[in-house]
């Protein structure tokens, strides 16, 4: 467990309560390490190189500032570390892609952080969209919000641009990573507008406008000086020829205008599926299931030597890298990134329309 | 040895917080940012002999107390059963502040141990006591003069210590609790069976711990199997939560269920509307027998 900060003890406390791990700990300095080290039996390093060098080690779990990410992630990989790096992946999506195929050239379990695609109701989102069920998906609006940045302040890293910080990084991420699942990396990005509202030199708000060929149009609507929301949330909602979907982290709804074969369980008008009945039990909970079975996912993935990630892999983070990069080149020239996406004529509609007939 | 209450009240629902539905938990923070509003259904559960208000030690409880305070023939039998810390405001404070910045924003900014935060050298051991206990005490302070005869640590503080096995923390906590408000010190977990035996190897025994305990195994992290073979030990005082699993169970069936498990001394519910709070009170009466 590399980085022992606030997303490092939480994943600390998971994979070190595994029943099929047996976790060393590593920070640089500062009082946790300090405090740790006297009180927990589980040896904590100081060295990062110190402890890969010696330590037998399977695979390391790196949550420290993001601009380590990558040096820290090349230096597991040449040692035939197996590695679980927390999001952002990479800053510079060159080295995502990089790292993407070392990882799979060595056959090594390479996964990002990515927590949503834990999330029953995203999940379930994933299988409908998948299915075909919505028809043609042209509009979407992907959000979230939260209480991070509420006032100017003294900087930690996570305010420093250069570090990985800002509202984009750390907050927009998730939607765009959901995004990339359901749609993959965008053709086409404009619109793009990275604002401070308290912060120097970093955004604390973001909107941007991602276009998929033959697929939807997707605005982005990020902003993390929102004290109205108790913590993160993020929200995903769709409009397609055949209706209108809507996930969050507790639920997900779903707007049939007819109901469809592929989507067995689902009736014409409105579905509802709640998180807590999709998913299962993990092992040890400590902030919400997604975060356990995310791990839970990377420990089995080792343990039983499949040489690859079952979900989040490297190729998948480093498309949501690429996307970010396309949001910054974007923002910084107005320049639309990415050429027009490719408009499908419309094909057939979800039924025939006499000439008079209003609405399905 | 203080006997706890059949039903505890809880105060998810004060807080906009809904494991089903944000836009639910969203009218029910509109609907609570008065603390009148939160005291209309704290006084219909009182009034119904519910005594015992469990709660996060949220800034807004703070008025709540103050209102318990300001009326003691009113709520000459309340009590409090703090539940600590807020931890929102912990993991903000850390985002906003850093670490050891965020410690010293909850520390008194005159103390020693601020001063030696402020330092950035190695805390010696009885340094890091120290620092635990004052934040205790300042969570406490909101208390003050109101009756708290068992005291929780939050959920996510007391997994986090459990799964990093720093559970040496948790024995401060406890003798902290018994020496300094001679309360009966309690946990809130998600995992249960494995807690108990942390708690035990720290020498702590029969402990109160508040878990998911419902008829379908509900996050109950560690297994239902293993939460059972707890109970039946007898070596845990078992408050339930989430009995209704979310209301994926029939609120009769939850309750006959939970009543015929030994080992679970309460049960802790939230509700908004006097109906459903009648309703556990009675459901608890008639398969618990007259809940205090």
């Amino acid at each position: 467990m590399v980085g022992l900060g606030k997303m490092g003890l939480s994943h600390f406390a998971m994979v070190n309560a595994h029943p099929r791990v047996e976790a060393v700990g590593c920070d640089g300095a500062g009082f946790m390490v300090d405090v740790l080290s006297r009180n927990i039996s589980v040896p904590i390093h100081r060295d990062y190189q110190t402890m890969i060098a010696k330590e037998r080690l399977d695979a390391v779990v790196i949550a420290t500032p993001s601009r380590l990410h990558a040096p820290m992630v090349t230096a597991a990989l040449e040692q035939g570390l197996h590695v679980f790096c927390e999001k952002p992946f990479c800053l510079d999506w060159q080295d995502s892609e990089r790292l993407t195929k070392v990882a799979t050239d060595k056959g090594l379990v390479a996964q990002v952080g990515y927590h949503y695609r834990y999330v029953g109701a995203f999940q379930e989102m994933k299988r409908i969209v998948d299915s075909g069920a919505l028809g043609r998906i042209t509009h979407v609006l992907a959000e979230a919000y939260g209480p991070v940045v509420l006032r100017p302040k003294r900087g930690t890293w996570r305010t420093q641009k250069s570090e990985g910080g800002g509202c984009l990084y750390d907050y927009a991420a998730h939607p765009i990573n959901l995004l990339n699942w359901f749609f993959g990396t965008p053709s086409r990005v404009s619109g793009s507008v990275l604002t401070p509202i308290y912060s120097e030199g970093i955004d604390d708000q973001v909107t941007a406008t991602l276009g998929w060929d033959n697929g939807p149009t997707a605005q982005l609507s990020v902003n993390w000086s929102d004290e109205s929301h108790r913590k993160m949330t993020t929200r995903i909602t769709m409009i397609g020829t055949n209706g209108r979907l809507f996930a969050d982290r507790q639920e997900c709804q779903l707007f049939l205008r007819a109901s469809d074969l592929a989507l067995p369980g689902y009736q014409a008008g409105w579905n509802l599926r709640y998180t807590t009945d999709l998913t299962q039990d993990v092992w040890f909970y400590l902030r919400g299931e997604e975060y356990s079975a995310q791990l839970a996912d990377f420990i089995t993935a080792v343990a039983e030597r499949r040489g690859a990630a079952a979900e989040n892999d490297f190729a998948s983070a480093a498309q949501t890298d690429r996307t970010m990069a396309m949001v910054i080149a974007n923002a910084e020239t107005g320049a639309p990134v990415g050429a027009p996406p490719l408009v499908a004529k419309p094909a057939n509609g979800p039924r025939k329309r006499g000439w008079f007939a209003r609405g399905a | 040895m203080a006997t706890m209450d059949r039903l505890l009240f809880g105060d998810n629902q004060f807080f906009g917080i809904n494991h089903m539905s944000e836009e639910k938990a969203r009218a029910q923070a509109m609907r609570f940012q008065s603390t009148q509003a939160i005291m209309d259904v704290l006084d219909v559960a009182y009034d119904e002999g519910i005594r015992t208000f469990m709660c996060t030690t949220h800034d807004r409880i703070a008025e709540v107390a103050d209102r318990v305070r300001g009326n003691p023939t009113r709520y000459a039998a309340f009590q409090f059963y703090p539940c600590m810390p807020y931890a929102h405001k912990y993991a903000n404070a850390v985002t906003e502040h850093g670490m050891v910045g965020a410690l010293r924003h909850f520390m008194p900014a005159d103390g020693l141990l601020a001063t030696a935060l402020a330092g950035g050298k190695a805390l010696a051991t009885k340094e890091v006591d120290s620092i635990a206990k004052v934040l205790i005490d300042m969570e406490m302070k909101m208390f003050v003069g109101t009756r708290t005869p068992v005291i929780f640590i939050q959920n996510v503080f007391t997994d986090l210590l459990l799964g990093m096995g720093f559970t040496r923390a948790l024995r401060i906590f406890d003798d902290h609790i018994r020496e300094k408000y001679g309360a009966e010190p309690a946990y809130i977990s998600m995992n249960m069976p494995m807690l108990l035996d942390a708690l035990e190897r720290e020498g702590i025994e029969r402990p109160i711990i508040c878990s998911n305990i419902n008829k379908i195994g509900f996050r109950m992290s560690g297994g239902f199997d293993a939460y059972l073979d707890a109970l039946r030990s007898g070596r845990v005082r078992a408050v339930a939560m989430s009995v209704y699993a979310s209301g994926a169970i029939p609120a009769d069936e939850a309750i006959h269920w939970i009543s015929e498990l030994p080992g679970v001394e309460s049960i802790v519910f939230g509700a908004s509307s006097a109906g459903n709070i009648r309703g556990t009170k009675a459901l608890v009466d008639k398969y618990m027998g007259v809940a205090a």
